[in-house]
């Protein structure tokens, strides 16, 4: 743009599409919450589902209790679709879905849907996003199902498809979001997102070549198209001149990559589209009415400058560190972006920061950065060989912003500063000021899927999901894996049927878990030396090393936090056994007894604690472990009490901040249960003689902990 | 007071496998009151009190980080359990221990069926004692194989890694990745010794693994090895190679002198611990270590690791006493 433009815009622009991201309890709840928060003025849907259906089980799985409905919508069936969408026009609508390791099946769902909605809406006409980023699962969400090979085969089909038969649809969404609540910097995100995209963009360039090997234009052509219907989904964190400088950097890169690598010449196609959902991982429990705050200047971030504005944002609520938001809380998001699009002056000027020299400085330090880190990347194989690399440089990170919130050398208001505050009026209610899903609904959904299942014409689906492992297995068919996956969609197939029949043929994956990457505290401070001192002195009595377990009880990938727990345990100097998520409570139980840990750490953020906790603890006992169990987590307060009587020693929530002490606690915990002669205690199922000779250790030697 | 070493050794030794995590807790125990019980506990299960060796196959498994290991022993724990054989699997992991601490990753690799108790994974961190095996694996490893059928030792490195482990296993597998020119260097230099079996990992790659394995094969030849069987194998579905896998390890078992190997492992083993113990001070009392090694041969072949060292400390402290 040339410097001599007028300091106002002919026309002001239009808003940026304004979504909210919804969805809880069933899809008929989760349709009248959309339909209001259209009345709202809400100009998009963005769908939540829950974790049973973004990891590809039914309600009725051992894996899904507990989780049904919580953080998100189940939809299991082309039934659930269309109760979702009842009364949307789905040809009008344009709809973001959070979905990922079965995003194939939901735009299955969601086609269905529409062609049987009355009026039909044609495939043609259906316009919105699956999320469908692998890459940033396996690193940072948790929400996989296949193993690296298959679901970068399925995003490609779905790409493929897309482009030919639903061209207004952006079949991936790059996230950098999750990086950056993982805990990357401003160039790790860029870096790793525009890493994610190569890996894309090179499976797609494959089949485009495979399709139009003679005719190099028509492949170029073709080659365009694809690369015009990625875009991206971002964070912005509360430091947001830098992180606005970032989304200008991606700009820059990602159009240098569509010119250099791809061949791309039309500046529609280069165009770097993104719909951004603003930080949460800065939110705070501690006074979260300081969140509001930090979401506006957050999405001044992604809104102030007009050369790298969103396409559409969606707002967290201001009590996310809380637990689940309520309408109201998120009706207060959406207005916020309401205030800024239509009352503030915000768009009707160009770009605000052309001429920069700071922003331009910011900018070229960003991309010097994101450069030198995409190449490191590369030398690693490219973006999917090198997760195990990148999962242990965001723990890495993150373990670094934790240490300089500890040390008070970043200021998180209300939290290590200006702690001091007056009861909060707006967390005074029943609940706690949020929502709590209804913990009937499970039971209502395993009993709907069972009804549905009953109801159908078996055979039918018998024979789509036939269909669907049959091209599975024969990926030299080149057969677009759409095809069969609609099919089994009509035919009624359910969710967890899906993704079973792939698991079959693609086996299953555990991601690796970035812990045994991640360095340790250079320099520990007075406080680290004095708790690894403190630990020797356990082990002395003990006769062994303090040996902790962390696990991931439910279908909750959010792992950040067991990770950091799992790495200051570590550099405490205990043992410590972290098998990574989406562990049943047996699972759990049978690694406590083998390894003989001396205690086990529990982390859940999906809000499923209340069932899940004490199912774990029931399942130590019976196998005979008695070793204490600390929780962390999105805990209401109204929620620990439950806790603490169902045989929780300890609960943490985001407001202890300080792992350190977690770690003393903990360290404290295992020393007073083995003084306790807490140890070896439980006669397991044998019962023999010999084994209730094994009697408790008064004495303090714990080389009996625990199990019997 | 202890957990009881005599119970709990008995129960192994009647193939009780819900014994195994509290005489692993036994074993690894530093107090000197544990200590005692865990003589107990391995004299229950020495060869004096089994009528002869345990039968539990113990397989010693190392190789390179990244090669591919945890990946396979899923594979192979699936294929053992298939047929119904009982394993118990040993990874000792080689976090570093700067703050003491380790984090104890493998389990998370490993695909497991929380409901069978015919299965056992126990991690433990590499030992203080440089280079070495964590020093409990040694007696861990022992006292399983009194109860179950397969126990697996798996360690990370090649070079030095696998010469430690042949103090522990029946049989040594070391397991490479297509590519991988080390194994050959150290192969050719002499720095590893060769193995009982040779795994050359993902197979599904095609060309690479096939060259690495007849790099390997004419290397072993060249060595004058040809005994010593090379396998190919593919952990991801569709699996290859694992039930050669299985064949070739059990077929290298059945052809071995356990009693002699056996025999010469718990002598190293004896003298490794005493001197662990003791320092080269107390094998300087027994007159160096061939003295000791003479001493230690002169012994009942089937007193276990514990009663052999008994012995050793025994002559040091007379002849300390001199």
């Amino acid at each position: 743009m040339s410097g001599d433009q007028a300091p106002r815009l002919e026309q002001p622009d239009r808003p940026w599409m304004m979504r909210t991201y919804a969805g809880h309890s069933t899809a008929k709840a989760s349709n009248a919450l959309y339909r209001g928060n259209l009345a709202k003025g809400q100009t998009g849907l963005s769908v939540a589902f829950d974790l049973p259906t973004q990891t590809g089980y039914d309600p009725d799985d051992e894996l899904a209790r507990g989780e049904v409905g919580k953080v998100g919508v189940p939809v299991v069936h082309r039934g659930d679709m269309a109760t979702l969408m009842d009364g949307i026009p789905l040809g009008e609508m344009n709809t973001s879905m959070t979905i990922n390791a079965t995003a194939a099946w939901l735009l299955a769902l969601y086609i269905v849907a529409a062609e049987n909605q009355n009026p039909p809406t044609p495939q043609a006409e259906l316009q919105g996003t699956t999320q469908n980023d692998i890459i940033k699962e396996f690193l940072a969400r948790g929400t996989y199902a296949f193993p690296p090979a298959p679901s970068m085969r399925l995003i490609a089909d779905m790409i493929a498809y897309t482009v030919e038969h639903v061209p207004k649809w952006n079949p991936i969404n790059i996230c950098s979001y999750h990086l950056q609540e993982a805990g990357a910097t401003p160039v790790q995100e860029i870096a790793y997102a525009m890493s994610n995209a190569i890996a894309v963009l090179d499976a797609a360039r494959e089949r485009v070549e495979a399709a139009h090997g003679d005719d190099e234009d028509a492949a170029r052509e073709l080659m365009g198209q694809v690369f015009g219907r990625i875009s991206f989904f971002v964070n912005a964190g509360v430091r947001f001149v830098e992180e606005h400088a970032k989304l200008r950097a991606m700009g820059i890169l990602w159009e240098e990559l569509g010119r250099e690598r791809y061949g791309v010449t039309d500046p529609k196609h280069l165009r770097f589209r993104y719909g951004v959902q603003v930080n949460s991982l800065g939110l705070t429990e501690a006074q979260p009415e300081n969140n509001v705050q930090r979401i506006v200047l957050e999405t001044l971030a992604v809104t102030l400058g007009r050369d790298a504005r969103a396409r559409a944002i969606q707002l967290p609520a201001w009590n996310e560190a809380l637990g689940l938001p309520r309408p109201w809380d998120q009706q207060w998001s959406l207005r916020i972006q309401q205030v800024m699009a239509y009352e503030t002056d915000l768009l009707e000027y160009p770009d605000i920061f052309e001429g920069s020299h700071v922003m331009d400085g910011l900018v070229a330090e960003l991309l010097e950065g994101a450069r030198a880190e995409i190449a490191v990347v590369a030398e690693h194989g490219g973006a999917v060989e090198a997760v195990p690399y990148m999962k242990g440089a965001l723990v890495d990170s993150h373990r670094q912003r934790i240490h300089r919130i500890e040390s008070g050398e970043q200021v998180v208001v209300g939290q290590n500063r200006f702690a001091e505050t007056a009861v909060s009026p707006l967390t005074d209610d029943a609940e706690g000021g949020i929502l709590v899903v209804d913990p009937a609904v499970e039971a209502e959904q395993i009993e709907a899927v069972r009804r549905w299942r009953s109801e159908r014409d078996q055979g039918a689906v018998d024979a789509a999901l036939a269909d669907l492992a049959r091209v599975a297995a024969d990926e030299a068919s080149r057969e677009n894996l759409m095809i069969p996956t609609i099919a089994a969609a009509r035919a009624g197939a359910t969710t967890g049927e899906w993704a079973r029949t792939l698991r079959e043929v693609f086996g299953s994956y555990r991601a690796p878990t970035g812990v045994g990457e991640a360095s340790g505290h250079e320099t520990p401070d007075a406080e680290l030396t004095e708790l690894r001192e403190e630990v020797s002195r356990l082990q002395e009595r003990l006769g062994r090393r303090p040996k902790i377990l962390v696990g991931k009880p439910g279908l909750d990938g959010h792992s950040n936090g067991a990770e950091q727990i799992a790495v200051r345990a570590r550099d405490a100097g205990m043992d410590v056994v972290y098998e990574g998520i989406r562990l049943t409570p047996a699972q759990i139980a049978a690694s406590a007894l083998q390894e003989g840990v001396h205690v086990i750490g529990l982390s859940i953020l999906s809000g499923s604690h209340r069932e899940l906790i004490p199912a774990v603890i029931d399942a130590l006992r019976a196998a005979g472990v008695t070793a204490p169990v600390v929780v962390g987590g999105i805990i209401p307060d109204q929620d620990v009490a439950p806790l603490k009587h169902a045989g929780v020693a300890c609960v943490y929530t985001p407001k202890d901040f300080d792992l350190t002490q977690i770690m003393r606690d903990i360290v404290e915990l295992v020393g007073n249960d083995s003084a306790s002669g807490n140890g070896a205690t439980m006669p397991n199922g044998n019962g023999s003689a010999a084994d209730n000779a094994a009697a408790s250790n008064g004495s303090g030697s714990g080389s009996s902990a625990h199990v019997a | 007071m202890s957990d009881d070493g005599t119970a709990l050794g008995a129960r192994l030794r009647e193939r009780d496998l819900s014994a195994a995590p509290a005489a692993l807790n036994l074993l690894e125990s530093a107090t000197v009151e544990d200590r005692e019980q865990a003589a107990a506990l391995l004299r229950e299960v020495s060869p004096q009190a089994l009528g002869g060796e345990s039968p539990g196959h113990v397989i010693g498994i190392t190789g390179p980080p990244g090669a591919g290991k945890s990946t396979l022993l899923s594979a192979l724990l699936h294929a053992w359990r298939a047929q119904d054989r009982t394993v118990a699997m040993l990874a000792v992991d080689p976090s570093s221990r700067r703050s003491g601490g380790a984090l104890l990753g493998d389990r998370a690799r490993i695909e497991l069926d929380a409901a069978d108790r015919g299965v056992l994974i126990r991690s433990t961190a590499a030992g203080e004692r440089l280079g070495g095996l964590a020093w409990p694996t040694r007696a861990a490893a022992h006292a399983l194989a009194a109860a179950f059928d397969v126990v697996v030792v798996e360690t990370v490195g090649v070079g030095q890694a696998e010469t430690e482990i042949v103090d522990v296993a029946d049989t040594v597998a070391v397991v490479v990745q297509p590519g991988s020119g080390d194994a050959l260097q150290f192969l050719k230099s002499g720095i590893m010794e060769i193995p009982d079996v040779l795994v050359v990992t993902k197979a599904d790659l095609g060309q690479p693994a096939t060259r690495t394995r007849r790099d390997l094969s004419a290397s072993l030849r060249s060595l004058g090895s040809r005994s010593t069987p090379v396998l190919a194998v593919s952990s991801l579905p569709p699996a290859q190679g694992i039930e050669e896998l299985i064949a070739a390890l059990a077929e290298h078992r059945a052809g071995l002198d356990l009693a002699k190997r056996r025999l010469a492992a718990r002598r190293a083993g004896a003298l490794t611990d005493f001197i662990a113990e003791h320092g080269a001070r107390g094998l300087r009392e027994l007159g160096g270590r061939q003295a000791a090694m003479d001493l230690l041969s002169e012994q009942d072949p089937g007193l276990g690791v514990p009663a052999l060292v008994t012995v050793l400390e025994q002559r040091s402290e007379t002849s300390g006493g001199e």
